[in-house]
């Protein structure tokens, strides 16, 4: 199947290895990928700050160069190895008025976050990844409550070998990210990384696994702060991980 | 009826300053930790049990919104059927009107004691100050009312007024206040305040209350609780007057049949409250008990406003079961009073700047990482991210006429910012300039820590967090080096 790859853009300047990982994923489960470098960003930090117009500036022309590779390039799919930035693309019919909301629409129809369509479009779910040690998972939250994103991620690292998955009873609560809300407002955004990495810290596990980079961000950077030796791991890393060496 | 409504004591422009302090106080933070995951945990357990909860949730929300497209003629319907009752029905469009037709009717009776249940519209128009000043003593009957009235402060919390306090807090209080040593146990102390309150229930002229659910059909109004103080106050003073938001009106009897499932449910995990009192009218010749006259006074104070859009008007649908506040990621941390409203928590975040207007309580609607917690378990369905993105575009758009001093600063500062940066992310050659950018800076900042403390986001960033050391090379450059070997994926390139 031929897929079209919305790398998102903090994946691309701050995360590449997630990015990589996800498209050797993919291409392993037989995908084509094509990754148009021509695409910046779903326009995201805009919308969720009000700023309007600047978002559907932004968010046009995402949805344009994915509606042409849709309609014109022949790919089938579009991954976004980032639940929000999926969600965004949802968001984009709403946002964006007339012949664009249709474009939209089409986009919004086939935009997958990685491990909803690697296990929901593609049927894969052991991608004989292999990666030992303890972890734990993180619902990030638009993947979890914008695109119904729960299994999926927990089937996928059932088959890794050498992985052990703990739940946290905190998985589902928010890691305090929120966009600019971490930086306006730092203060809740710390105390509400801190009541996840509390119970993180009591797991005993190496690493805790999302599938948004914007939430491992936020978790990473305060488990550092905290002196912490949890790592942040991207699901893409995880999955195209073969060796046994965490 | 009135444009914007107002909301007694708000002090929303506050919020910068109110929720750091909020964030410092230990004490707070153990009550609300406690207070939220108590309920928000039975609230998730009994809903779990229900195999048709979606179902239920489609009804509320559908029955709600028919409510809201023809608001004016279920109010009418109201209005008559209680009338036919034998209840008599007042409008008011602003606190001022509705404080003056209570302390009216109570100054027709010669009250000097007025009983009150928990009513948050009550709150919101400050009756409480209103019957002092014209000389009636208004004693809360509710015990986390009560024990917010006589610690001098509002409530915290829309069903659990005095969420924010922990039972030794709450021993001092009395202990202070009564001025006589008081038991440890949570029962001992009801069972001081039962006391308390009893003799005020026998003296008292006139119950006041609030209802969560009027029902058109029948001219009835429904009020739910779990002291059983509700049903004193409505069945031993000879006046009862329920003080309603006009939102608050529901079509058929039948209707409660939904909305009994799931205000329980949500607001305290219980299948059903313990109490349901349904007044239809005063007290009848055959009855054993209950008031002879029965007023509703029905609020619009800015309600009627939101209805004339559709992602303003489901703010409406609340039913105040206050689910949303024990599972809010934000309030669990700084908990009510932090808000400067009486309506907190995302609820509030979205209803108090509607109904007192934007530039009241601008700063509310910013303080949310919309993760949309507060969405899933709304019974009626309220989308409150798409009503916070809304009011958030609104404070951008519409400009400093409705935004707090706070927000004016912030958006100010924010305006360059996200100027450049669709400018920038309108074009490859400039995105790839400024992800450059943005990466030298990340790098300068995790070696050199002053940078980090001097710029605007990198400094609210590194309060408390690391900065990610960032790749030398992005996705992108790494993906074309790889298609320039020959390795598939890289793609269509510019």
């Amino acid at each position: 199947m031929k897929i079209a790859f919305f790398a998102s853009c903090l994946i691309d300047q701050f995360r590449p290895s997630a990015g990589l990982a996800a498209v050797e994923v993919l291409e392993r489960c037989g995908c084509e990928v094509v990754f148009d470098q021509r695409q910046t960003c779903c326009g995201q930090p805009a919308f969720n700050s009000g700023f309007k117009s600047e978002a559907r500036s932004v968010c046009s022309r995402a949805v344009k160069l994915l509606d042409e590779q849709l309609e014109q390039q022949g790919c089938e799919a579009i991954v976004c190895p980032s639940g929000s930035c999926a969600a965004m693309l949802h968001h984009a019919v709403q946002l964006l008025g007339g012949a664009e909301a249709q474009m939209a629409q089409r986009v919004a129809a086939r935009v997958y976050e990685l491990g909803a369509f690697l296990v929901d479009v593609l049927g894969c779910t052991d991608l004989e990844a292999a990666w030992s040690g303890r972890v734990t998972w993180h619902d990030a939250c638009h993947g979890l409550r914008d695109l119904g994103i729960r299994d999926q991620p927990r089937q996928l690292l059932s088959k890794v070998r050498g992985l052990e998955l703990v739940e946290a009873k905190t998985c589902d609560r928010c890691c305090g990210f929120g966009g600019t809300f971490s930086v306006s407002m730092p203060g809740i955004s710390l105390a509400m990384a801190d009541e996840k990495l509390d119970e993180l810290e009591t797991l005993g596990v190496e690493a805790v696994v999302s599938g948004d980079a914007s939430c491992l961000m936020q978790l990473e950077g305060r488990l550092r702060e905290r002196g912490s030796s949890i790592k942040g791991l991207h699901l893409a890393e995880i999955l195209a991980s073969r060796e046994s060496d965490p | 009826m009135s444009e914007r409504g107002s909301i007694h004591h708000l002090k929303a422009t506050d919020f910068s300053e109110l929720y750091p302090s909020a964030l410092t106080n230990v004490e707070l933070r153990g009550a609300l930790a406690f207070g939220t995951k108590l309920v928000s945990n039975r609230r998730d357990n009994t809903v779990a049990a229900v195999d048709d909860w979606q179902d239920l949730r489609d009804r509320a929300s559908s029955i709600k919104t028919d409510v809201l497209s023809n608001l004016d003629q279920y109010l009418q319907v109201f209005e008559q059927q209680a009338q036919a009752s034998g209840t008599h029905v007042h409008w008011a469009s602003t606190p001022a009107e509705a404080c003056s037709i209570i302390t009216g009717l109570a100054e027709a009776q010669g009250a000097k004691l007025a009983v009150k249940s928990k009513s948050m519209v009550s709150e919101e128009i400050g009756l409480n100050q209103a019957l002092e000043e014209s000389g009636v003593r208004p004693v809360e009957t509710d015990l986390g009312e009560w024990i917010v009235q006589i610690a001098g402060e509002t409530p915290s919390h829309i069903v659990a007024p005095a969420l924010h306090r922990s039972r030794e807090d709450v021993r001092e209080l009395f202990a202070r206040v009564l001025g006589r040593p008081m038991p440890e146990d949570a029962e001992g102390l009801t069972e001081v305040a039962r006391l308390e309150l009893r003799q005020a229930f026998a003296d008292a002229d006139i119950g006041i209350s609030g209802a969560n659910f009027l029902v058109a059909e029948t001219g009835s109004f429904l009020i739910l609780e779990n002291e059983g103080n509700i049903r004193m106050t409505t069945s031993l003073p000879r006046m009862h007057i329920a003080l309603v938001g006009i939102e608050k009106v529901l079509p058929r009897l039948s209707d409660l049949d939904v909305f009994l499932r799931v205000i329980g449910r949500s607001g305290t995990g219980q299948r059903l409250t313990s109490y349901q009192t349904l007044v239809t009218g005063p007290r009848r010749t055959s009855d054993d008990d209950g008031p002879d006259e029965v007023h509703v006074v029905l609020l619009d104070n800015g309600r009627s406003s939101l209805l004339a859009e559709e992602v303003t008007s489901q703010t409406l649908g609340c039913i105040r079961c206050g689910a949303c506040l024990n599972t809010c990621p934000v309030y669990r941390q700084i908990g009510g009073h932090a808000y400067g409203s009486v309506y907190p928590g995302p609820i509030g975040s979205i209803l108090t700047p509607q109904l007192a207007g934007l530039h009241q309580a601008s700063q509310l609607p910013f303080a949310s990482s919309l993760c949309g917690a507060c969405r899933d378990v709304c019974p009626v369905k309220i989308d409150i991210p798409e009503v916070l993105l809304h009011l958030r575009a609104k404070s951008v758009a519409d400009g400093p006429r409705v935004r707090d001093a706070v927000t004016h600063q912030k958006i100010r500062r924010q305006v360059g910012g996200f100027k450049m940066w669709s400018w920038a992310m309108r074009s490859p050659r400039r995105y790839r300039m400024a992800g450059r950018v943005a990466r030298v800076m990340a790098w300068m900042a995790t070696r050199l820590p002053f940078i980090g403390r001097c710029s605007g986001p990198l400094r609210g960033w590194t309060k408390g967090r690391v900065l990610p050391t960032p790749p030398r090379r992005s996705f992108r450059a790494q993906m074309a080096r790889r298609k320039q070997s020959g390795t598939p994926g890289g793609g269509a390139s510019s």
